[in-house]
C-alpha cells in the first residue's frame, strides 16, 4: 500500500467538495437549476421541446437533445473571450452524450430540447457540475427521462486515487506522477454515460477510480433529488 | 401508497404485480418507476405521474387560447404555446369567409378561444364552430404554467367560480395555460389576475379552496 | 414562464387604457422602479462582480483587468471594453450564435454611460506612458429577461466597478498575476452614472418596463446621468418624439435618478 497523499485542501482521498443545488432559478425557462461544488458554480436552463430550426437539422424519427456549454468570461482568473471556442464545443457534445441515454424524445419528432449551461464561477470540475445542473433542469422541465444522471470526477495525485480534483490539484499539482483527471457520469442505476481520462493511470487504478466515482455519484443524486423535491415549497 | 408524493425520473413509485401502469411510468421487474418529474398518484391500482412542469401538450377536445401568428390562403396559423403551431381552417369558422378577407375576421396578433378537434401527423387542427369560441375582442390575457390549470379550475369548476364571483369577471381558462379575463373595469381584471396567480403559486397546498377564500378576505374589494 | 409569445394586441390595449388613468398592471406608478436587489462578489475569479435583479429581470456583470498597449491617441490612458451577451438561457426569444444587434447595442450604450461620465480615472490606469496601460473589461450577461435589461446591466456595471480590485502586476516580468488581487481599488471618480430608460406607450411615459410593457413600447430613450449631468443618451425604436415630449422625459429621468440612487446607494461605497 502506497502512502496516501496529503491534499492541500485537507480533504480525504475519497472526499468530495461540499455541494449544493437549487431548482427553478430562471423564471423564463421551462426548467432550470444551479449546481455548486466547492467554488465551481454551474447554471442550466431548458427550453422545449420546441420546433427545431433550421429545418435541415430536424430528425423525423425522434426529438433532439441540444446542449450548449460555456464559461462566463470572468468565471476564471484569466478572462475568456466571450463566445464559443474549441474547448466549449467539445464539452457541449460530451454533456449531450452524458445525458442523451436517459432522455426519451421518441414522441417528439422534428423537435429540439435546448439545454443552456453556463459556468458563473469555475474551480475545476465544470463539465461535471454542468451535467448535474443540466440533468436537474431537464427533469424540472418535465422532459421524459429513464433516470437521473450524476457526474463527478475521480483522479489521481501522484500515486493516490482521489475524488473530485479542485483547480489547484487539476492544474498545479506536479509531485511524482502528477495529476490525472477522470470526469465521469452515472445514471442512478449505476451505468456510465460519460468518461474521459486526462493524465497517467494504470488499468487497476482506473478501475478503482471508477468505483470511487460511482459511490460518490450516489451522494450527488441525493442532493439533486432533494433540490427537485423542494421546488414547490 | 395513499398520499401523492413528488417523484423524480428513475424513482421507484411502488412495487407489485397487481398494479396498473399509468402515464409517466414504466415497469422494471416488480417495480413501477417514474419516467418524469411530477406527482405520483395511485388510485384503483393505477399508478401514474401527474406533471408539475413542462410545456403544454395538446390533446383532442381541449379548449385553448391562442394568438394569430400568420394568415395563409385557407386559414390562420395559431400559436397555442405548444411545441408546434396549430391551424384554424376557414372551413372551421361558423360563417362564410371570403378568401380575400381572412384578415378582416382575424388579423395577426389577435387572440382567440378555440377547440382542438384533431391532432394528426400534419399538426393540430382548431375549430371555433361551437358557442363561446372565436376571436377575443377585449380583456386581459394571462399566462400560467399549463400544469396548474386543473387547480385553477378546481373540482367541477369550483375554484374558477369563486374567482369569478369575487371579481365580477368573465374568465375563460385555456388548457394551454392562457387565461382570458374580461371585466367591466381594468381593476376587476387585475384583481382576478392577482387571484389566479395566487392559486397558481399555491397550487401545491392542500386545502387550497380555504386558502383562496382567506386571500379574498384579506385582499377583498367591494363587489 | 413562457415569454415566447409577444404581448397580445388586446392586453396591449388594456395596458394603454390603464396608463391613461396613471396606473400600471403591477400597481406601480409610471415613474416607479421595481424592487432592485444587488449582490456583489458573485464570481470570485473576477476582479469585481455583481448580480442585479430588478423584479424578475436578472443580470450578472463581471470586471476583469489586463495590461496592454495604449491606443496611439491616448498613450497615457487605460482602456475600457464593454461586452454584453443576451444569453439564450435567459429568454426563449434569444438565440445561439454571434451577437445580434440588441446585444451589441446594449454593450455600446453601457460603454458610453461608463466612459463618458468619467467614472473610471483612466489616467491612473497608465503603467508606462505609450507602452503599458490597464484595460478594464466589463462583461454583462443576461440571466432572466423580464424587461429593462439595459438599466439592470448598467447598474450592474457601476456596482461591479465599485468593488473592483486591481490584480497584482509583476513589472520586471511584465506579467499580470491573475487570481492575486491587490488591496488597491480601481481608480474611480465620485460620479455615479446611472442609466435610466424611459418608454413611450400611447401618450404616457414610464420607466423600468416589464417585458409586457416593453413589447408595446413605441420608443425608448436611455439616459446615462450622474447628479444631473447627462453624459450619454440613446433613442431607440421607430416612433418620433416631439421636443416637448423629450423635455418631459428629461424631467422624468431626473426624478427617477434620485429614487434609483437611494435604492442602490449602499452598494456604491
Amino acid at each position: 500500500m502506497v502512502k496516501e497523499i496529503k491534499r492541500k485542501s485537507g480533504r480525504k482521498a475519497d472526499e468530495m467538495r461540499p455541494i449544493s443545488a437549487k431548482v427553478g432559478i430562471i423564471p423564463n425557462a421551462d426548467g432550470s437549476a444551479m449546481y455548486k461544488s466547492g467554488e465551481t458554480i454551474a447554471i442550466a436552463a431548458v427550453y422545449g421541446p420546441k420546433k427545431m430550426h433550421p429545418q435541415h437539422s430536424q430528425n423525423p424519427a425522434k426529438g433532439t437533445l441540444r446542449c450548449t456549454y460555456s464559461m462566463l468570461s470572468f468565471s476564471v482568473t484569466d478572462r475568456i473571450r466571450p463566445g464559443p471556442n474549441r474547448r466549449s464545443t467539445e464539452i457541449s457534445k460530451i454533456i449531450e452524450w452524458a445525458l442523451d441515454p436517459v432522455v426519451m424524445l421518441d414522441n417528439y419528432p422534428n423537435m429540439v430540447v435546448d439545454v443552456h449551461i453556463h459556468m458563473t464561477q469555475a474551480d475545476a470540475g465544470t463539465r461535471c457540475a454542468g451535467i448535474n445542473a443540466a440533468a436537474m433542469a431537464l427533469a424540472h422541465a418535465g422532459i421524459p427521462m429513464k433516470n437521473m444522471v450524476s457526474s463527478i470526477a475521480a483522479g489521481k495525485l501522484d500515486k493516490t486515487v482521489v475524488l473530485d480534483l479542485d483547480k489547484y490539484e487539476d492544474s498545479d499539482f506536479e509531485e511524482g506522477e502528477g495529476s490525472t483527471d477522470i470526469p465521469m457520469s452515472f445514471t442512478d442505476d449505476g451505468k456510465l454515460t460519460h468518461i474521459q481520462v486526462d493524465g497517467y493511470i494504470s488499468k487497476e487504478q482506473l478501475k478503482q477510480a471508477i468505483e470511487m466515482a460511482k459511490k460518490a455519484s450516489g451522494k450527488i443524486y441525493e442532493v439533486q433529488e432533494k433540490a427537485l423535491k423542494e421546488i414547490e415549497k | 401508497m395513499s398520499e401523492r408524493k413528488i417523484v423524480i425520473p428513475g424513482e421507484v413509485i411502488a412495487s407489485g404485480d397487481d398494479l396498473l401502469l399509468g402515464e409517466g411510468t414504466e415497469k422494471r421487474g416488480k417495480d413501477i418507476v417514474a419516467l418524469r418529474f411530477g406527482l405520483a398518484e395511485e388510485s384503483n391500482k393505477l399508478v401514474k405521474v401527474i406533471p408539475l412542469s413542462g410545456t403544454y401538450q395538446p390533446r383532442r377536445g381541449n379548449i385553448v387560447i391562442g394568438k394569430v401568428e400568420n394568415i395563409t390562403l385557407n386559414g390562420w396559423v395559431i400559436s397555442i404555446g405548444a411545441p408546434e403551431n396549430a391551424f384554424l381552417s376557414l372551413m372551421e369558422v361558423p360563417r362564410y369567409v371570403n378568401k380575400d378577407g381572412l384578415d378582416e375576421v382575424m388579423d395577426i396578433g389577435d387572440m382567440l378561444v378555440a377547440k382542438i378537434w384533431a391532432i394528426n401527423k400534419r399538426g393540430t387542427d382548431l375549430s371555433v364552430k361551437s358557442r363561446g369560441l372565436g376571436k377575443i375582442e377585449e380583456g386581459l390575457i394571462l399566462k400560467v404554467n399549463p400544469n396548474k390549470v386543473p387547480r385553477i379550475i378546481g373540482k367541477e369548476g369550483s375554484m374558477i367560480k369563486m374567482i369569478k364571483d369575487n371579481t365580477n369577471c368573465n374568465i375563460t381558462v385555456g388548457q394551454n395555460g392562457l387565461i382570458w379575463i374580461k371585466g367591466d373595469k381594468v381593476e376587476d381584471e387585475l384583481y382576478a389576475k392577482k387571484a389566479i396567480l395566487f392559486v397558481a403559486k399555491k397550487s401545491f397546498v392542500s386545502g387550497l379552496t380555504d386558502e383562496v377564500e382567506k386571500w379574498f378576505g384579506k385582499n377583498g374589494r367591494k363587489k | 414562464m413562457n415569454t415566447t409569445m409577444k404581448t397580445s394586441n388586446i392586453t396591449g390595449e388594456r395596458i394603454k387604457k390603464y396608463l391613461e388613468q396613471g396606473k400600471r398592471f403591477d400597481g406601480r406608478k409610471l415613474d416607479e422602479f421595481r424592487e432592485i436587489s444587488i449582490e456583489t462578489g458573485v464570481s470570485k475569479n473576477a476582479e469585481g462582480s455583481a448580480r442585479v435583479k430588478i423584479g424578475n429581470t436578472e443580470v450578472l456583470v463581471g470586471v476583469k483587468m489586463n495590461t496592454s498597449e495604449p491606443y496611439p491617441d491616448s498613450p497615457d490612458k487605460g482602456n475600457l471594453m464593454v461586452t454584453a451577451e443576451l444569453l439564450p438561457l435567459s429568454s426563449p426569444r434569444f438565440e445561439n450564435g454571434p451577437p445580434k444587434f440588441p446585444a451589441i447595442e446594449m454593450g455600446r450604450v453601457i460603454d458610453r454611460a461608463i466612459r463618458e461620465s468619467k467614472l473610471i480615472d483612466v489616467e491612473k490606469l497608465c503603467i508606462k506612458k505609450g507602452e503599458k496601460v490597464w484595460t478594464v473589461f466589463i462583461d454583462i450577461y443576461s440571466i432572466n429577461d423580464d424587461g429593462n435589461l439595459f438599466d439592470a446591466a448598467e447598474i450592474g456595471a457601476l456596482v461591479a466597478l465599485k468593488n473592483t480590485k486591481i490584480p497584482k502586476y509583476d513589472e520586471k516580468e511584465d506579467k499580470v498575476l491573475f487570481g492575486e488581487l491587490t488591496d488597491k481599488k480601481i481608480p474611480l471618480s465620485k460620479n455615479t452614472p446611472i442609466s435610466i430608460t424611459a418608454h413611450k406607450i400611447g401618450n404616457n411615459f414610464i420607466v423600468d418596463p416589464t417585458l409586457e410593457e416593453e413589447d408595446i413600447s413605441e420608443t425608448r430613450v436611455t439616459i446615462g446621468s450622474s447628479n444631473g449631468i447627462i453624459s450619454s443618451m440613446q433613442k431607440g425604436n421607430l416612433c418620433a418624439l416631439k421636443t416637448e415630449e423629450m423635455s418631459k422625459i428629461l424631467d422624468l429621468i431626473d426624478k427617477t435618478y434620485t429614487e434609483v440612487f437611494k435604492k442602490i446607494e449602499k452598494h456604491l461605497k
